[in-house]
């Protein structure tokens, strides 16, 4: 019985995204044919003669009825074509592919971080509660949440770049790494260690230790806080005190009961704040010159590239959507009440 | 004086629980709470003892204070005499070891005293390797599947989730969860306040068979006399944190010594109801009780002494004792202090 | 004996009732235990440390905030703090203590215009659809859900980037907008899940069969039990909102720097200075930053902790049993 009940709610589920995906395309559409002025040539630099304008405009579909180009929009996406950008005509897929990957590589270490630290801290602020080491662990998290990723990165490269000179500031990895690196997933981590090149994965490793540190500590402050609430919520339990009645010994009851039970919120809460971490990954990649997708975002908002804005903001949204998909099988798959 | 400490030795070698003047207090900003306020019970071997009084009497801080399971700022005075210890002094680690073999406990509400995320068949065996941890996997199965089938849970549910029993069945599987590990006594808070009839004529009857099946003595806790004579053999009614009226159902039923078991009985609705009868007034703080016997500005006997002094207890006979001025001892009763109280009737604004 | 009707309660006097009411209402407060009540009330502490601040920038400030020279003297460029300059001077001769206090007027005021369209937005919006469901609740929660799980950054740097080519133009209320849009869907959807719980209970079911319009009870059951919930959460928000303002300042889509100083936007001023090793221009703004970020998360952790029925912990008395009376262990067989 419980099978077929997974099954059925993974087919809910996955129903359930097509409303939402389709909102967000939606909005992100209106959104910036909403904006007022002439895109292109705002993105051309503004005062272009219409002799220019024109044929992209054209080429773009821009000159069609706002209810055609809409019905092309999402054609295309369905298709797999997010656009190509009006400056310097580059194919969203090459951006997702290149700088895509980038962001993937740090969003995933820096997550780690995140997980690792946020979620041991507070499971153990949790349990001890109101001692100092629950004071001291909750006051590093807020403190550590208050830090904007600027902030502490420009810091941390002060310190660790500039005046210990122990890491690298900026970039993915050196030039020389990046020239003989061979290209299989465009993931420079994997990468390396496919061809098990070691020098080179030493090389990114130091790229990349204070840009994840950066995004990672910040956002462990997050997930140290709700650790800890649902710890505390679930001490209050019925089922723990029952088992405490039981004659179940303490340490159990804490690890298997307790920590057990309040971790499974915290899956779903890891998943929703993607949301942050997404957010810190742009200011991160500005402050670290990361080579991904927001700081590709950012360079584009500056040169007023609307296609390329939205088709990152397609992409954002995809993968915003994909991911609390992922987090909602993972949890009917360990919460046994969680399914339709 | 000899009579006395024969039918105290008497007492000891059956009973498997003494409880000696127990206070349990709870710590408040101001002054602490005094649930339970010098409680004396004896529990013995293979019996049911049925617990009653009104809502916050009492009775089941009295049931949680026997296995310290007292939340966070109450702290218990007095002796809890099991198998030789005083259990109010134990270490927590000690009286965890006993909580399940010996003394098992179970709750008012079964529908959040299940672990979500385990299978019965995981509780079951967590409880009996935790104790027992020398027991092989199969002889964990069979006994739990054993225990589980006196109480009416069919194998093929074994390895199910708790969410999908009903309240009922839950009930049935915490009652099973304490007895697999055949405890000397169990104390049963409420247990089927929150089922429907039904189910709990069912529980109750599986909680009257215990001593035929399990050799379990069981402290019912309840605030439904119904419960109480259907099932129990002794019986203690508790106010305010003391035992007021003690001894077998039949005897107290057929004559209540205390105004208070009167009125409780008297309150209790059958088919032979007529008029619905109450008891004015409401249960008394318990951080500041009345002086002298607690029950006296609400009841209808009380007399001049009831208001000044404490009443002492008195043996009515074999198992049978009470704590009220009506039954003496007329010594110590002060000139005019059997005359009734005069008190103001007790206006509504009290009753809120 | 004779029945004598209950005398009369006194009335309370409307002032006493009124402070007997704001006695009951910061119980928890009171009543809380040593760590949510320090937390509190150090948070209350450098929050309004910081309003003092932005009050009173003109008279604390020693200069203004884009002001380069005084008595015609132009002052040094990059210099490090000393006694003229407590936090130094930026690349463009402006001395950083000036910028940081001004910056805390930018912070303050836009968040608070920020937060106060959400709360105008949101708060109705949860209300409404909570209350009355249907398809306009359906719908309300589709949109409103799509852009909750969408970064705030990246929903406020759309806003801002749309905007600051419109009419509006960059500056204090294209921000304000653009932080508004992001945490719109958050009150509404608090609001929103907390009216539908509340709608359920007896109190509000009894108040409609009564006959009670929608609009009364709204007004008086279900408006004040869920807008309690709204400080902790308002609090917790105008932390993050500071946060996401100095984001957008850092990216570029915060002020005009014509218009004010703001924090962000001098931490991203102050990246080029690194390399060469200048710390000041971006230590200083970057730590008010973290400061009334923490205080405002401080305050609203220390609420939450007294307010919140799960994570509220009262304190416990300590007390001692007294021995027991003597004369009731003479009697027969009691104890």
């Amino acid at each position: 019985m419980t099978g077929t009940s997974l099954r059925t709610y993974l087919l809910t589920r996955l129903a359930l995204v097509v409303p939402m995906v389709w909102i967000l395309l939606t909005l992100v559409f209106l959104l910036l044919r909403v904006a007022p002025g002439n895109p292109i040539e705002a993105a051309l630099g503004g005062h272009v003669p219409p002799s220019v304008v024109k044929p992209i405009e054209h080429r773009l579909g821009f000159d069609k009825p706002l209810l055609t180009q809409y019905g092309d929009y999402l054609w295309n996406i369905v298709r797999g074509n997010f656009g190509t950008t009006i400056t310097d005509n580059r194919p969203l897929s090459q951006i997702i592919k290149q700088n895509g990957a980038a962001t993937l590589e740090l969003t995933f270490f820096a997550m780690l971080i995140a997980i690792v630290v946020g979620v041991l801290i507070g499971l153990v602020a949790g349990r001890y509660r109101d001692t100092p080491v629950d004071i001291g662990g909750r006051l590093f998290g807020i403190v550590v949440y208050a830090t904007p990723p600027f902030f502490l990165g420009l810091m941390a490269q002060l310190v660790f770049g500039v005046w210990l000179g122990w890491l690298p500031t900026s970039d993915q990895a050196s030039p020389l790494t990046q020239a003989l690196l061979q290209t299989h997933t465009n993931i420079y981590f994997v990468d390396a260690i496919w061809d098990g090149n070691w020098g080179a994965l030493w090389d990114i490793v130091k790229h990349l230790i204070l840009p994840a540190m950066t995004l990672g500590l910040i956002t462990a402050g997050v997930f140290l806080r709700l650790t800890r609430i649902n710890v505390i919520r679930t001490l209050r339990d019925d089922y723990i005190e029952a088992a405490r009645a039981r004659g179940i010994v303490e340490r159990r009851v804490v690890f298997v009961h307790a920590f057990k039970n309040a971790l499974v919120p915290v899956i779903t809460v890891v998943g929703l704040n993607l949301a942050i971490l997404l957010g810190g990954a742009v200011l991160t990649e500005e402050t670290f010159n990361w080579p991904g997708i927001g700081h590709e975002l950012v360079l584009y908002l500056q040169n007023r590239d609307y296609t390329a804005v939205q088709g990152i903001m397609i992409v954002f949204a995809l993968v915003v959507v994909g991911v609390s998909v992922i987090v909602d099988f993972i949890n009917a798959f360990v919460d046994p009440r969680i399914r339709y | 004086m000899p009579g006395r400490s024969r039918r105290r030795r008497a007492l000891s070698s059956e009973a498997v629980l003494q409880v000696r003047n127990l206070r349990v207090y709870y710590g408040t900003p101001g002054a602490p709470v005094r649930a339970v306020d010098g409680v004396t019970l004896d529990i013995g071997e293979s019996e049911v003892v049925g617990l009653v009084g009104e809502s916050g009497c009492g009775k089941s801080t009295l049931g949680r204070g026997i296995l310290g399971l007292l939340p966070l700022g109450a702290r218990a005075d007095g002796e809890v005499l099991y198998g030789g210890r005083n259990l109010v002094m134990l270490p927590p680690k000690e009286l965890r070891r006993l909580a399940g073999p010996d003394l098992g406990l179970v709750f008012q509400e079964p529908m959040t005293r299940l672990n979500p995320l385990l299978r019965i068949s995981d509780h079951f065996r967590e409880t009996l390797k935790q104790h027992e941890a020398n027991l092989s996997d199969a002889e964990v199965k069979r006994r739990s599947l054993e225990t589980l089938g006196r109480m009416g849970i069919p194998p093929t549910r074994f390895n199910q989730y708790p969410h999908e029993f009903s309240g009922g069945m839950r009930q049935r599987i915490m009652i099973a969860l304490a007895l697999v590990l055949r405890p000397k006594l169990l104390v049963a808070d409420e247990p089927t306040t929150s089922l429907d009839v039904i189910v709990e004529g069912q529980i109750l009857a599986l909680l009257a068979d215990l001593k035929r099946n399990f050799g379990t003595a069981l402290l019912l806790i309840t605030h439904n006399l119904g419960i109480v004579a259907e099932a129990c053999d002794r019986m203690a009614v508790m106010y305010a944190g003391k035992i007021v009226e003690e001894g077998p159902v039949r005897e107290v039923f057929a004559e209540p010594a205390h105004p208070y078991t009167r009125e409780l009985l008297r309150s209790t609705i059958s088919l032979e109801t007529t008029e619905l009868h109450s008891i004015p007034g409401s249960p008394p703080n318990l951080i500041d009780p009345p002086p002298g016997c607690r029950f006296h500005p609400r009841c209808p006997d009380a007399m001049r002494v009831c208001s000044l002094l404490e009443p002492i207890e008195q043996r009515l006979g074999e198992g049978r004792r009470v704590q009220c001025w009506l039954h003496g001892p007329q010594a110590r009763i002060p000139a005019d202090g059997e005359l009734p109280l005069e008190r103001e009737a007790i206006g509504v604004a009290d009753e809120a | 004996m004779t029945y004598v009707p209950p005398a009369r309660a006194p009335r309370t006097p409307h002032g006493r009732a009124r402070l007997i009411a704001l006695g009951r209402a910061t119980k928890p407060i009171r009543e809380a235990s040593g760590v949510a009540r320090a937390m509190f009330w150090s948070g209350v502490a450098i929050t309004v440390f910081f309003i003092l601040l932005a009050l009173l920038a003109p008279v604390i400030s020693p200069y203004n905030f884009n002001q380069y020279k005084a008595d015609g003297h132009r002052f040094a460029q990059l210099a490090p703090p000393s006694a003229a300059h407590v936090f130094g001077t930026t690349v463009q001769s402006v001395d950083v203590l000036s910028r940081v206090i001004y910056g805390t007027q930018t912070e303050l005021e836009v968040v608070a215009i920020a937060l106060a369209m959400s709360l105008t937005v949101g708060v109705p919006l949860g209300l409404i659809s909570g209350y009355f469901g249907g398809i306009l609740d359906r719908f309300l929660v589709l949109i409103m859900d799509a852009i909750f799980a969408f970064p705030y950054l990246l929903i406020a740097i759309v806003i801002a980037f749309v905007l600051a080519t419109s009419s509006i133009g960059g500056g204090i209320l294209t921000a304000a907008f653009a932080i508004t849009a992001a945490y719109v869907p958050l009150y509404f959807r608090v609001v929103r899940n907390h009216v539908i719980s509340v709608r359920e209970e007896p109190y509000v079911d009894a108040a409609r069969a009564l006959g009670a319009r929608p609009r009364t009870v709204i007004r008086k059951y279900v408006f004040f039990n869920v807008v309690q919930n709204v400080p902790p959460i308002a609090t917790l928000n105008a932390a993050d909102a500071i946060l996401l303002l100095a984001s957008l300042g850092f990216l570029g889509y915060g002020i005009q720097p014509s218009q004010g100083a703001e924090w962000g936007y001098d931490v991203s001023r102050a990246v080029s200075d690194a390399a060469s090793g200048i710390w000041w221009t971006g230590l200083f703004p970057g730590l008010a930053i973290v400061l009334l970020v923490t205080g405002l998360t401080l305050v609203g952790e220390g609420l939450n902790e007294t307010m919140n029925p799960v994570l509220r912990r009262r304190r416990f008395g300590r007390f001692e049993f007294e021995p027991v009376a003597g004369p009731v262990e003479e009697a027969e067989g009691a104890e």
